[in-house]
């Protein structure tokens, strides 16, 4: 669905008041997203330009004396290298040096920075480079204008005599030249001009170098780089929370006096969400929270555990659900077809884990506001659910961006979570900075999980072996109902997020049928690195390698069939079958299987190969990608990303998974909750098409295909389908 | 009081000796390059040096890192950590790059005592630093070009 709103947006410049955020009763908040979600555009219509049309330099440029360029970042780098993408961009059209490029996280200020997809301050969604794009690169080319018309008329010489290149201005006639730091403050009193020119794709320089180095490949090699965790304030303490051990449990009663006892240990406050141990460091916080007796009362929580709401789901798939998509008469076709396949899917609930523990420093301010660090990933919703915890205005929310040791979705919430928790011990603190840390158990047990699925399929081929049906039920928790997201993204009790990737499927089916049910639970659920498409896009290319092996036809050759009208698919799907040798035979025990999807408006293709073992044993041997995200901005970083995101996906569809008994999580660290190692991670080749088209995402792109293409390589290894994620429950090991 | 000796320096802290290293260095000394991951010595994102091995701070108690040499990643100097620092900014490895400190001190003390590892000897030094970005590729690759670096 972010997807669509990409594409909606690529396509048609909402006017202001259509993309404004809008304020809804007791500080509420409602995106006013780009609605409605019908006509979207097609691949090929020309897009105009996304965010305001004036250029606005001031916004994203500083210059300094000393020469130095600092982009203004608005998106949060957790990793995935936007800081150094977007200042990229402005660096190219204004023909800056990369040396004297810096990037700095923007402040929290939704009219400068909202992210033009979501009408607020955020990050999400792959859409950095996507929202980006047009502003940043009219701001640079706006900036050079003014640069050239400072030294033009510095030197009584028309402007267009005069030239940029390396962050050097000259005028060759004259042999005159000055650098930025010289002309940066008059050019600042310029007037901004409001129509630039931007440079055509082959002039380009620095877009597309594969030699830029990240901006911070130093600093998080020399542990030079602050992330939320490092912050220090003076008289700063260091809280840690005990929260109820089953989702929607609330306090009943609390004995404080042993953890009180605890040396270091200040304070012990019962907050909103649970029981804070306020201490003067991370250590006596943790010792404290240990020696705390908290009673809890689960009248209103999860009882149950995942086989039971997994039964309960099984039953419900047995309904009849609210229709994402009707096309045709999928139940007449499936009648008549000539061959039917059916299959059942399970997704587990999975856990984020970032490498850093959530955490956010809070220091109440004197005006009533506060200023809060944090890898803050939706300013524009922490600073009005803040504010209004405050009893303050929005803008005197001060939030300072910092480094973000990953998120993968955790960090964006519409509740402001764990920041909002830090706010409410440092308000009934009071006395100092707060320093809220989760351990990596708070982390493991604390929802937000990408939500447990159910998918039921069935499908039809026709007597020539062409697929004529799609039956698909799906069954699983909605993360947008009941949040300020509902109104635009649930549609006819249909949440887009849920279905996205298969209601919308690419492959021609003349009867498809696409349905959804969303039981609700305490369980807090959350986006996850792709959303959706990370259960559809697996139920879907699993389902088609089974239908092309019950047609009798390659795997590779059956999609191909089906993805006629869709040019940039089949690109990737071509090439990346191509560099993996598709069709070569391989030894009994390898396997090959091939995925391919888009999302996020990129396209994508995994290939991969596979050795298992008579233990059910799975060696990932190689994985071969290819990747369509139009534009490129920095090859390095799409390989990273892309090569990052293959791993994300087969570690946790290798053996990751939360469940729950009696309501309890099983799970509660990295001993249970298991990362891929280094070992596993198999060799991972991305091959990148090159094209013209307008840049998209790639942080989760790179997810969706990776796993179904080990899936179906083990078919092609073993004979066997794993249907029940992680594949551990499918009896591999 | 603990005296421990921290790249090179002798610092004493008020602590109990329980407090794992991890947290003497990040909230006492205020070294917070050596990061908190899992308190369980699962993830390596703590690593640091005693006397030149590997150990993971976040099960490591202050009282028992008295008398040894602590190193960090703000100390970590000599020719390994020169190569593998080089390499890994050459390589562009980091994404959050939260793990990173942890990953460069293991491959520091890999290559110290192994000019030129294996792959199987990458797996061995390496499994017991996690990265949630799966950097690993460019993590390996890092290794060799440091080695390599260091043989040159």
């Amino acid at each position: 669905m972010l997807n669509q709103l990409i594409k909606q947006a690529a396509a048609d410049v909402a006017a202001p008041s259509r993309r404004g955020f809008l304020k809804g009763a007791g500080g509420a908040l409602v995106l006013g997203a780009m609605l409605p979600r019908t006509g979207f555009a097609s691949e090929a219509a020309a897009p105009k330009v996304v965010g305001p049309a004036d250029p606005r330099p001031q916004a994203f440029i500083r210059i300094a004396a000393d020469d130095t360029v600092t982009v203004l970042v608005k998106h949060l780098d957790k990793g995935q290298g936007i800081m150094t993408g977007l200042t990229t961009i402005v660096a190219e059209e204004l023909d800056a040096d990369w040396a004297q490029m810096r990037g700095a996280f923007a402040p929290a200020d939704g009219a400068l920075y909202a992210n033009h997809f979501f009408g607020i301050q955020g990050t999400g969604g792959s859409t950095a480079v996507a929202n980006s794009w047009d502003e940043l690169r009219m701001a640079g080319a706006a900036a050079r204008a003014m640069l050239v018309a400072t030294a033009a008329a510095r030197w009584s010489v028309p402007a267009s005599s005069v030239t940029v290149e390396k962050g050097v201005v000259r005028h060759a006639a004259s042999n005159r030249s000055a650098r930025f730091g010289e002309l940066a403050e008059d050019a600042a009193k310029l007037p901004v001009p409001q129509n630039v020119a931007l440079k055509d794709a082959k002039d380009y320089t620095l877009i597309g170098n594969p030699s830029l180095h990240r901006l911070d490949h130093v600093s998080k090699t020399d542990g030079t780089a602050i992330f939320a965790m490092d912050i220090r304030r003076p008289g700063q303490v260091t809280a840690v929370m005990a929260r109820s051990p089953r989702f929607g449990g609330t306090v009943k009663s609390v004995d404080a006096a042993a953890a009180k006892q605890v040396p270091g240990v200040l304070e012990v406050l019962t907050v909103p969400r649970g029981v804070a141990v306020v201490a003067k460091n991370t250590w006596a916080a943790m010792k404290g929270r240990e020696a705390l007796t908290v009673e809890w009362d689960d009248a209103k929580a999860e009882m149950r555990g995942t086989d039971e709401m997994l039964a309960d789901y099984r039953k419900l798939a047995d309904q009849p659900g609210n229709v994402a998509t009707d096309t045709g008469d999928a139940a007449k076709a499936l009648a008549g077809a000539a061959k039917v396949v059916e299959a059942e899917f399970v997704f587990p609930y999975l856990a984020h884990a970032p490498m850093e523990p959530l955490n956010a420093t809070v220091e109440l301010t004197p005006d009533g506001g506060c200023t809060i660090w944090a890898g803050s990933q939706f300013q524009g919703v922490e600073q009005k659910v803040v504010a209004a915890m405050l009893g303050c205005k929005p803008e005197q929310v001060v939030i300072n961006t910092v480094w973000a040791g990953g998120s993968f979705g955790r960090r964006a919430t519409t509740d402001a979570d764990y920041i909002a928790e830090a706010v409410s011990i440092a308000k009934a603190y009071g006395k100092a900075p707060v320093h809220l840390v989760w351990t990596r158990e708070d982390d493991i047990h604390g929802g937000r999980y990408r939500p447990l699925f159910l998918h039921k399929v069935k499908a039809g081929l026709d007597a020539s072996g062409k697929l004529v049906a799609w039956r698909q039920k799906i069954v699983g928790q909605s993360f947008m109902e009941g949040t300020p997201f509902e109104a635009v993204m649930v549609k006819n009790g249909v949440d887009a997020t849920s279905v996205e990737g298969s209601s919308d499927m690419a492959y021609a089916v003349p009867n498809l049928y696409v349905d959804l049910q969303s039981p609700a639970s305490p369980v807090t659920t959350l986006w996850w690195r792709s959303v959706g498409h990370t259960h559809t896009a697996y139920a879907k290319e699993v389902m088609i390698d089974e239908l092309a092996a019950a047609a009798g036809k390659d795997p590779v050759a059956f999609r191909l069939e089906m993805l006629k009208d869709h040019p940039r698919l089949l690109g990737v799907l071509k090439l990346a079958a191509e560099k993996a040798g598709w069709g070569q035979p391989l030894p009994k025990g390898k396997g090959r299987g091939i995925a391919v999807h888009e999302s996020f408006s990129s396209f994508v293709a995994h290939v991969a190969e596979v050795s298992v073992d008579d233990k059910g044993r799975i060696t990932i041997d190689r994985v071969v990608c290819a990747v369509d995200c139009g534009q490129v901005v920095n090859p390095n970083i799409v390989e990273a990303q892309i090569s990052g995101g293959t791993g994300w996906a087969i570690g946790h569809a290798l053996r990751d998974e939360i469940t729950l008994t009696g309501g309890l999580v099983d799970q509660s660290n990295f001993d249970t909750y298991q990362p891929l190692r280094n070992s596993e991670m198999p060799p991972v080749e991305v091959h990148i098409l090159p094209s013209s088209a307008r840049p998209t995402g790639v942080g989760e792109p790179g997810v969706p295909t990776a796993a179904p293409a080990v899936a179906n390589a083990v078919f092609a290894a073993t004979g066997k389908r794993l249907h029940h994620l992680p594949f551990t429950r499918s009896g591999m090991v | 009081m603990i005296r421990l000796n921290i790249n090179g320096q002798d610092r004493d802290v008020d602590v109990p000796g329980d407090m794992p290293l991890l947290w003497v260095l990040r909230d006492e000394l205020n070294l917070t390059g050596t990061k908190f991951g899992c308190g369980i010595a699962q993830c390596g994102a703590c690593t640091v040096h005693m006397d030149g091995t590997p150990i993971r701070a976040c099960q490591t108690p202050a009282e028992s890192a008295a008398g040894t040499k602590i190193t960090t990643i703000e100390g970590v100097s000599g020719k390994a950590a020169e190569a593998v620092q080089a390499a890994w900014q050459k390589l562009d490895v980091v994404q959050c790059g939260y793990c990173q400190s942890g990953q460069i001190m293991s491959a520091v003390a890999l290559l110290t005592d192994n000019r030129n590892p294996t792959d199987d000897d990458i797996d061995a030094a390496m499994d017991g630093n996690v990265c949630r970005c799966a950097t690993y590729p460019r993590i390996r690759a890092a290794i060799k070009d440091a080695a390599k670096a260091m043989g040159a």
